[in-house]
């Protein structure tokens, strides 16, 4: 095997590659967040219509989406793929279990709750993502991004799933978000509390206000 | 009587060894590559030796019973290691080492040996360090010292309470180096149970696969035997469980001598007995003797708590006999005081047989210099005693934490009890200067012989002499036999004394599984222990020694008669692991209250109690006993040879630590 | 005698590699609480042998927690309920009367259960064999103060070092990882100027034997450290991933 492939197949190497694809995933949380918070301008959506127009048109923009999606699917099939291997080092299990006196359940849980996020990403992606890109309703001005919104969250059935899901993200990012500066072996004694502040408020903030999006429009508390 | 000859080379003391080393014969590399080494044991002795022979180019195989090298019982070894580096300024030499250990050895070594010992023990240290082993350094980043017992120098290295531990991972690391290369083949869980000597030269071993309770043959060209202590025929003792004289025992029983087998050493630091439940007893480094002072009350059977107890009514017995070493006394010294304090009725605790280990004093001493350095020198005393506390703790943090999981007690606050626990032994198997027992072509190092320490051995000189026998000693040494072997092609395991071997190490497991009694190894075991620890332990007499010879002759047959090893041999079978080495323990036993008889002389672990001057100490008889007791096993009894020890370099002279 | 217990065991029996094997009870009467936990398993194996049955095979050695021998999964936690101790030094004053306590082996595929409590941990020898040293023959070595080498090193060295291979890390990571194990002795090797000409090739090795052996991959859940008797850093982890990955992209 060359260097690469030993480097990328090997533990440390997948963990590697979760981590970085990991943190690019955090930026676009980031990005996605601002944008989709435009709509608490309540200025019925103008604003938020606007910057998702920009940032669907915008070429760079839409470089980094094909990056994005690279990114993304590196990290559901590695994610998968280390769910399952690592599940198989421990072909007995041990009756008796008492993980949460040494770790949080979330740490121990990235697996599921990646799956689950993945299962709110295609209702997601079909919902909103298919429709701006592939379909002609949104460019072709019969409706807009934030009435599509409006109406995705009419079902309060939806409402429940986004809220739930963002409760998974929170959690993934909880973990995931140190996990990865770790992983890189980006720590240090002076910086890594820091690191985990951030990493901790992010995870709380960023799904919250992903969550309130659903909340916010399906009571009508924003015009 | 066979003359024993210990191959001491000629010329003086300091040239000996260089000496020895410029005019020994070598073997050739491409010879070596063709001559087969066997190593039992993978303590610091075996996993040194193995490493270092690998390194020369020989074909080397290693043997332990526990599952990996790194578990030998080295590991256990606290507080340090000697070497006559002198990096303290403080007139430390390669002389100063030698006489130190002779005099700690009541004069009872032989002197060529112990002088190789001090003049390699500076290479250890460098070996060591270059492997990685994490000594304990000061701020400069040089390395840091502390003393122990029985010296006025500071030449002990150490890496906190863990010395053992990080000489024996290195050590392991040098071996495991040479096993991933292909250099050795690495047999963890597996036992040596006999050797074959054809011809009179050890050939080979036979080996029992733990797992799966094969028989297994192993041909070699040598045989080195680095596999400990007998502490074990005490059963209680600072011995790991497994620890066993089989190995050696075996050996004995194909020819090579026994020395010294009475020669037992017990260390004055361990945690006294708490029931009849217990297993096993555990040391505290004796490194904490530099900062705890030992002490019992003045008035007998005083039962306050030892905070309670002010200052002069404390009976500070090492400062007052032994006021130029003080606490620092050696072990064999502080055990018997603390037994005689004992005997005499000051002894505290539940059992009443302990003393105080109090660290009060020191925090306090060392409080005060960290609050000068605080800039705060009119702390309060509670505020100095905390800052002693961390002190304290950083140098023997993890022996405390030790000592409060196994008694509950904080001693941080309170003192520790501390009682006297078979820890060494001295003696083993007879070796001349080669490390070559009796039997041409079979080696012993480390504890297992009998070489370097007399009847008593100093504080942290077990894991220098493992590792100057199998890093600096045997390479050298075993060129001089295999030099000579070089013709010899390797013996067929088909061979009738293989064959032979086997057939015994089977009949003797199939006995003991067929007893099928009623009583458990361990039931036989502790009470072995209790006969040794009582007749032949700190004190003997010869009254005592002629009944425990009795009492171990019957407790053997009813053994042989009762004992129950549950399962059969193809399996993994702890319990026949067992049994197998406490009939070895049963013999040994035997000879070592003969032994114990024999040398009618009280001499530094050996006290007999006819032999002591009016106060109470070890009364020596040079004139008649300044020899190595070699027993040869004769099948029904044994035979004593004598190799008289010639003091030409130190002048021999009474103990004396006031 | 007061403060003695009776307590139920649950102990995993299982008589050979590939045989089954199951949790089976045992009742277990007038306990002190001054016992090590091995030594309750020496009463109940007394026990067992005079009735004329199998007693329960468990690695253990020092007893003092040190060789690492001793390796019990107790009541879903390697070594049991205590912070920095090993089971050998665990003792019954951590239990009350009346409690049932689950005995299990370290589970993992690359600890294979030999018998009953006792499993094979030889896979850490071979990683440590694969480059966990460093390439010095006996009689190479400089003067031991040639080197000096700053205290806070040699102190983060030494706290790496006193790893004693149990394999607790193992056993209690939900991937069976053994970076802990491996780490330690990464970072022990790579602190100390000595052993930094190797640094590269040991990291490479040493994780690509690790991976062979089939451990699973980290997912930095803490529950090594946390686990680990010696109490050995999870800074040790992030500082493999970054030699790996100076090691793997840079390096020759």
């Amino acid at each position: 095997m060359n260097w690469f492939t030993t480097f990328i197949t090997s533990s440390i190497g997948k963990k590697i590659v979760m981590a970085l694809t990991g943190l690019f995933l955090i930026t676009f949380l980031l990005v996605h967040c601002s944008v989709n918070a435009c709509i608490f301008f309540n200025d019925g959506g103008e604003t938020f219509n606007e910057v998702a127009e920009f940032f669907g048109s915008n070429p760079v923009i839409r470089t980094m989406e094909i990056v994005l999606f690279i990114c993304l699917i590196l990290h559901i099939i590695q994610g998968l793929v280390l769910w399952g291997q690592n599940g198989s080092k421990r072909p007995v299990k041990y009756t008796s279990k008492n993980g949460a006196a040494n770790s949080t359940w979330y740490s121990r849980s990235m697996g599921l709750l990646g799956t689950l996020l993945l299962m709110f990403l295609i209702v997601h992606l079909k919902d909103f993502w298919v429709v701006s890109r592939f379909t002609d309703e949104i460019t072709g001005g019969s409706t807009t991004l934030y009435a599509k919104m409006n109406e995705a969250f009419d079902n309060i059935w939806v409402v429940v799933l986004y809220v739930f899901s963002m409760f998974s993200l929170s959690y993934h990012l909880l973990h995931g978000f140190q996990s990865a500066f770790r992983t890189m072996g980006w720590t240090h004694r002076k910086y890594t509390p820091l690191i985990k502040a951030v990493g901790a408020g992010f995870a709380v903030l960023i799904p919250f206000i992903f969550a309130m999006m659903p909340i916010v429009m399906h009571f009508n508390l924003i015009d | 009587m066979s003359k024993l000859d210990s191959k001491i080379p000629e010329g003086s003391i300091e040239q000996k060894w260089t000496k020895y080393k410029s005019t020994v014969s070598l073997v050739n590399p491409s010879n070596k590559r063709n001559l087969e080494i066997l190593v039992v044991g993978s303590g610091l002795a075996g996993a040194s030796a193995a490493a270092s022979l690998a390194e020369l180019g020989y074909k080397v195989k290693c043997y332990c019973f526990q599952d990996s090298p790194r578990r030998a019982h080295s590991i256990a070894a606290q507080g340090g290691i000697n070497a006559a580096k002198n990096y303290q300024n403080d007139g430390d030499s390669v002389y100063r080492l030698f006489y130190d250990t002779v005099k700690g050895g009541d004069y009872r070594s032989r002197e060529g040996n112990v002088y190789r010992l001090a003049e390699i023990s500076p290479n250890i240290i460098d070996q060591c360090v270059a492997q990685g082993v994490p000594f304990a350094r000061e701020y400069g980043g040089m390395l840091s010292n502390r003393s122990f017992g029985g010296t006025q120098v500071q030449r002990t290295f150490y890496a906190a309470g863990q010395t053992g531990q990080q000489l024996l991972l290195g050590a392991y690391s040098a071996l495991e180096r040479q096993i991933g290369m292909g250099n050795v083949t690495m047999y963890s869980r597996h036992e040596m149970l006999d050797v074959v000597v054809i011809d009179e030269k050890a050939r080979g071993i036979i080996v029992r696969n733990l797992i799966t309770g094969a028989i297994e043959r192993h041909f070699g060209h040598a045989v080195v035997l680095c596999t400990g202590g007998y502490g074990n025929v005490f059963y209680l003792s600072t011995n790991a469980m497994g620890c066993n004289v089989t190995a050696a025992w075996k050996a004995h029983k194909r020819g090579a001598f026994m020395a010294n087998p009475c020669f037992t050493q017990n260390q004055p630091t361990c945690i006294p007995v708490s029931g009849d439940h217990q297993s096993k007893l555990t040391l505290m480094s004796e490194s904490l003797r530099n900062d705890g002072r030992i002490w019992v009350p003045k008035v007998q059977g005083d039962t306050r708590k030892p905070t309670d107890i002010p200052e002069e009514e404390r009976d500070y017995y090492l400062e007052r006999r032994y006021p130029a070493f003080g606490n620092l006394v050696p072990r064999d010294v502080a055990s018997r005081a603390a037994k005689e304090r004992c005997d005499a009725g000051y002894g505290v605790g539940t059992s009443k047989m302990a003393v105080y280990l109090d660290f009060k004093y020191n925090m306090m001493r060392y409080g005060r210099v960290e609050a000068i350095k605080n800039n705060n020198p009119n702390a309060d005393d509670e505020t100095i005693l905390s800052l002693g506390k961390e002190v304290v703790k950083e140098k023997y943090g993890n022996l405390f934490d030790m000592y409060k999981q196994i008694t509950g007690e904080n001693p941080y606050e309170t003192p520790m009890r501390i009682y006297p626990a078979v820890h060494y032994t001295m003696g083993g198997l007879w070796v001349d200067y080669n490390l070559m027992t009796t039997v041409n072509g079979l080696y012993s190092l480390g504890e297992s012989n009998f070489s370097d320490h007399g009847a008593n051995r100093l504080g942290a000189s077990a894991l220098m002499q493992g590792l100057a026998d199998g890093y600096f000693v045997i390479p050298y040494t075993i060129g001089s036999y295999l030099s000579n072997e070089i013709m010899t092609k390797p013996i067929s395991t088909d061979h009738e004394a293989f064959v032979e071997a086997e057939n015994k190490v089977k009949a003797n497991i199939n006995a003991l599984l067929n007893i099928k009694g009623t009583r458990s190894v361990d039931y036989f075991h502790k009470r072995l222990g209790k006969i040794m620890w009582d007749k032949c332990g700190m004190a003997r007499n010869a009254e005592g020694l002629n009944s425990a010879i009795k009492d171990i002759r019957a407790l053997k047959d009813e053994f042989w008669k009762d004992v129950r090893v549950p399962g059969f041999n193809e399996e993994f079978n702890p319990e026949l692991e067992k049994a197998s080495r406490v009939a070895d323990f049963m013999e040994l036993g035997e000879l070592m209250c003969i032994d114990a008889l024999n040398r009618d002389e009280s001499c530094g672990g050996h006290f007999r109690e006819e032999f002591q001057t009016e106060d109470g100490e070890a009364l020596r008889d040079d004139e008649n006993f300044a020899y190595v007791a070699a027993w040869e096993n004769k099948g029904n009894g044994w035979d004593l040879h004598k190799e008289e020890l010639k003091f030409e370099n130190i002048k021999i002279a009474n103990r004396s630590y006031k | 005698m007061s403060g003695n217990m009776n307590l139920t065991l649950k102990v995993w029996r299982q008589q050979s590699l590939n045989a089954p094997g199951k949790l089976v009870d045992y009742k277990v009467k007038d306990i002190s609480e001054d016992m090590s936990f091995l030594e309750m398993f020496d009463v109940l194996n007394e026990e067992l042998i005079t009735k004329g049955d199998e007693p329960i095979a468990f690695d253990h050695d020092c007893r003092e927690g040190i060789c690492g021998s001793c390796s019990m999964h107790i009541n879903g936690r390697p070594h049991g309920p205590l912070k920095g101790v090993t089971t050998c030094q665990l003792h019954m004053r951590s239990f009350k009367d009346g409690d049932t306590i689950v005995v299990e082996p370290w589970r993992a595929n690359a600890f294979p259960v030999i018998k009953d409590l006792s499993v094979d941990r030889s896979a850490f020898d071979r990683i440590i064999g694969s480059g966990g040293y460093i390439s010095v023959n006996t009689g190479n070595a400089q003067d031991a103060n040639s080197l000096p080498i700053p205290k806070d090193d040699a102190d983060e060295a030494f706290m790496s070092a006193a790893c004693i291979g149990c394999g607790a890390c193992v056993a209690a990571c939900v991937n069976s990882s053994a970076m802990l194990f491996v780490s330690a002795k990464v970072s022990q090797l790579s602190l100390l100027p000595q052993g930094k000409p190797e640094t590269d090739q040991r990291v490479l090795a040493m994780v690509n034997q690790m991976d062979t052996e089939g451990f699973g991959a980290c997912s930095n859940t803490g529950a090594c450290t946390a686990e680990c008797p010696k109490e050995i850093s999870q800074g040790n982890i992030a500082r493999m991933n970054r030699l790996y990955l100076a090691a793997s992209l840079g390096g020759k």
